[in-house]
């Protein structure tokens, strides 16, 4: 049987730090403290286990927070007239959050049980708590997105209960702007309240990453949209998202420890480079060329683009952190080494 | 219902979970240094619990062969083949020698080949087990509460209730709790699973059937009060015997997930047998995440009203 037999949930690995490695045979009270450059494993199988997810939750934090930034922009664009840029964000907002819903019920285990995420609040689960802002957010910008598509029907379809439907397009549409930023930042926690080294690790900044990175999105996704006139904001929104958001991730990557070798490694690692290409280049474009047509389209796609890869990069990242032993071992090995054993302080 | 140490610190879980005068709390005590890696823990486990198949391959890693603690796996014996002479205690010379009365032996004859020339060499056997943890972090994030903590301080799955949102897979520190995906057919596919420590049985007054089939004593079931005690006791004669690499794994009510209930005397270090070495629960930092969260959020919205006012004014 070769070394290289892969099996069950996960392959063997060998390292040099397997057991079996010949180490001090002086154990016990003297032991030499030079912390090793390699660590010890199981056959070199995964500790934690990596969430067990598709690719659907990666699309998801992407889609929220497309989600919630363009009903920001829908609300801010009812409240200051510029009827295209809340067409574009209200629709926007509901395009993505159905795609949101059809990823986040087809990644259950039980797809048929999805509505039991509704017999509890549980504040202790970053999901139960998303799941109710969606509940809370979801119905507005619905109800502000149908208001807008009856709008479009002819004047004489608009009669009866679909005036009254307009009617409350524009308080719906307020409420689901201001339900809107929890829906972007809560996807933040979803990861980070995990054992898995690169999210947990990352939870100081990884919500200004997602809210950021929501920001460049949805303002991309208006100035595709949006007549170039009334885009302004959506420009000026993206430019901020897109700054934020690569100055944040920069520093998750310094404070996160060892894990952030993840985001710098394999596929999160060309996804994070991908990303910071295209949100660099579409907020440039954004800045110099946001009053052309065609360069509103290409910058505000390339936005798009940039933070979709941010997404499956963070996700991504996780899941090659979770794979590999070390990410797990040593850094809480050098905890103990350190006799900086995480305890209850009284 | 959320007390002062409900996130992190020594705690009863019973009661925190609002049980009005529960039992005391039950776990396991695995001593390692007396498991002989029989897998009858394994074996009994499966038929009680109902375990389907878990991996049917020769992995090539010592006798161990169901790979890890799994939706289909809720104990595994961990063996580890490493150099270094045996730690197994040395038996005190009996006070009369044993009679050769001509009883057939089993085993290797006697060797001529003398200590220094065997080969160096030592076995390492641990059967792994759901720890039970007083912070549980799976329990925790569990967002349909089907996770939950019974009258015995241990953590328990809802079979009926659970979505296979996966959520607690991904927040356990051991990388216990795993979501089944198959055998095909099999009805409990897409569902998180994991050791109950035999719930069912408990409320019959019965030990779980990995501790009623465990043949050495290895796995001691009982009051996790008493089973620290013995534990100490345990691993203090083995200190005494000069045994000095025994340690216990999971008995500090101050450690990073409050304790477990099924803790171990272990003789390595944790991540020999794929322990983690300082395993933290997740939600112990959950406050700070959710006002990071409230921070950026809040971020966001004043974000979006500058964009519009800037191009106002």
């Amino acid at each position: 049987m070769s070394e290289s037999t892969r099996a069950g949930a996960g392959a063997q690995v060998r390292h040099g730090g397997s057991p079996g490695r010949s180490r001090g045979s002086s154990r016990g009270g003297d032991r030499v403290m030079v912390p090793d450059a390699d660590f010890t494993s199981y056959y070199g199988r995964p500790i934690v286990k990596p969430a067990p997810w598709e690719h659907d939750i990666a699309y998801y934090l992407f889609t929220g927070g497309v989600a919630a930034g363009s009903s920001l922009l829908a609300g801010g664009a009812d409240l200051t007239d510029r009827p295209g840029l809340r067409r574009a964000g209200r629709i926007g907002s509901l395009i993505s959050l159905l795609l949101s819903v059809v990823a986040l019920v087809h990644d259950l285990g039980r797809p048929s049980r999805f509505l039991n995420m509704l017999r509890v609040v549980k504040l202790t689960s970053p999901m139960s708590v998303g799941t109710w802002i969606l509940s809370v957010h979801g119905p507005f910008a619905g109800l502000a997105a149908a208001a807008e598509l009856v709008g479009m029907l002819p004047t004489r379809w608009q009669g009866g209960p679909v005036r009254l439907l307009l009617r409350l397009g524009r308080p719906a549409g307020l409420v689901g702007a201001v339900t809107a930023p929890p829906v972007a930042a809560y996807t933040a926690v979803l990861l980070a309240d995990t054992a898995t080294p690169a999210w947990h690790s990352a939870y100081e900044e990884l919500p200004f990453v997602f809210c950021g990175s929501a920001a460049a999105a949805s303002g991309g996704w208006a100035m595709v949209t949006a007549p170039v006139a009334e885009a302004g904001p959506a420009r000026t929104f993206a430019v901020g998202g897109a700054v934020v958001e690569l100055l944040m991730a920069h520093r998750m990557e310094s404070s996160m420890g060892l894990s952030a070798e993840t985001l710098h490694t394999g596929k999160a690692g060309r996804l994070m480079r991908a990303s910071k290409v295209l949100t660099a280049a579409g907020a440039a474009g954004a800045v110099l060329g946001g009053r052309s047509r065609l360069v509103s389209v290409i910058s505000g796609t390339a936005l798009m683009a940039g933070s979709l890869c941010t997404r499956l990069g963070v996700y991504e990242a996780g899941m090659a952190s979770a794979r590999d032993p070390k990410y797990t071992v040593v850094p809480q090995r050098e905890r103990v080494e350190r006799g900086e054993q995480v305890r209850y302080q009284g | 219902m959320i007390g002062r140490n409900s996130l992190f610190g020594p705690l009863d879980p019973a009661p925190d979970a609002g049980y009005e005068a529960p039992p005391p709390r039950k776990g396991f005590f695995t001593d390692t240094s007396v498991c002989i890696g029989c897998k009858a823990c394994e074996v009994a486990c499966k038929e009680w619990n109902d375990v389907p198949e878990n991996l049917f391959e020769m992995l090539g890693t010592s006798y161990d062969n169901s790979h890890s603690l799994n939706a289909n796996q809720w104990r595994h014996v961990a063996f580890i083949e490493r150099p270094g002479r045996s730690t197994a205690p040395d038996q005190p010379d009996p006070a009369t020698p044993p009679v050769d009365i001509g009883m057939p032996t089993v085993g290797a004859p006697p060797s001529d080949v003398p200590d220094e020339a065997k080969p160096d060499f030592q076995w390492l056997m641990s059967s792994d087990v759901c720890k039970h943890c007083t912070h549980a972090a799976c329990l925790d994030v569990c967002p349909t509460g089907s996770l939950f903590r019974s009258e015995f301080g241990t953590v328990v799955v809802q079979d009926d209730i659970c979505n296979g949102c996966g959520y607690c897979v991904a927040a356990c520190p051991y990388g216990v709790i795993d979501r089944r995906s198959g055998p095909e057919g099999d009805p409990k596919v897409g569902i998180a699973q994991k050791c109950t420590l035999c719930y069912d049985r408990l409320t019959d007054g019965q030990r779980p059937a990995c501790a009623a089939a465990c043949p050495t004593e290895s796995i001691v079931y009982g009051d996790v009060d008493e089973l620290r005690q013995q534990a100490n006791e345990r691993v203090a004669a083995l200190h005494e015997q000069g045994v000095m690499d025994a340690r216990l794994y999971g008995n500090d009510p101050e450690d990073g997930v409050g304790g477990t209930g099924a803790f171990f005397l272990l003789l390595d270090e944790p991540e020999v047998y794929g322990l983690p070495p300082d395993p933290v629960v997740t939600t112990k930092d959950l406050p700070q995440m959710f006002t990071r969260a409230g921070m950026a959020g809040t971020a966001l919205l004043i974000g979006a009203a500058l964009s519009f006012v800037r191009r106002r004014a």
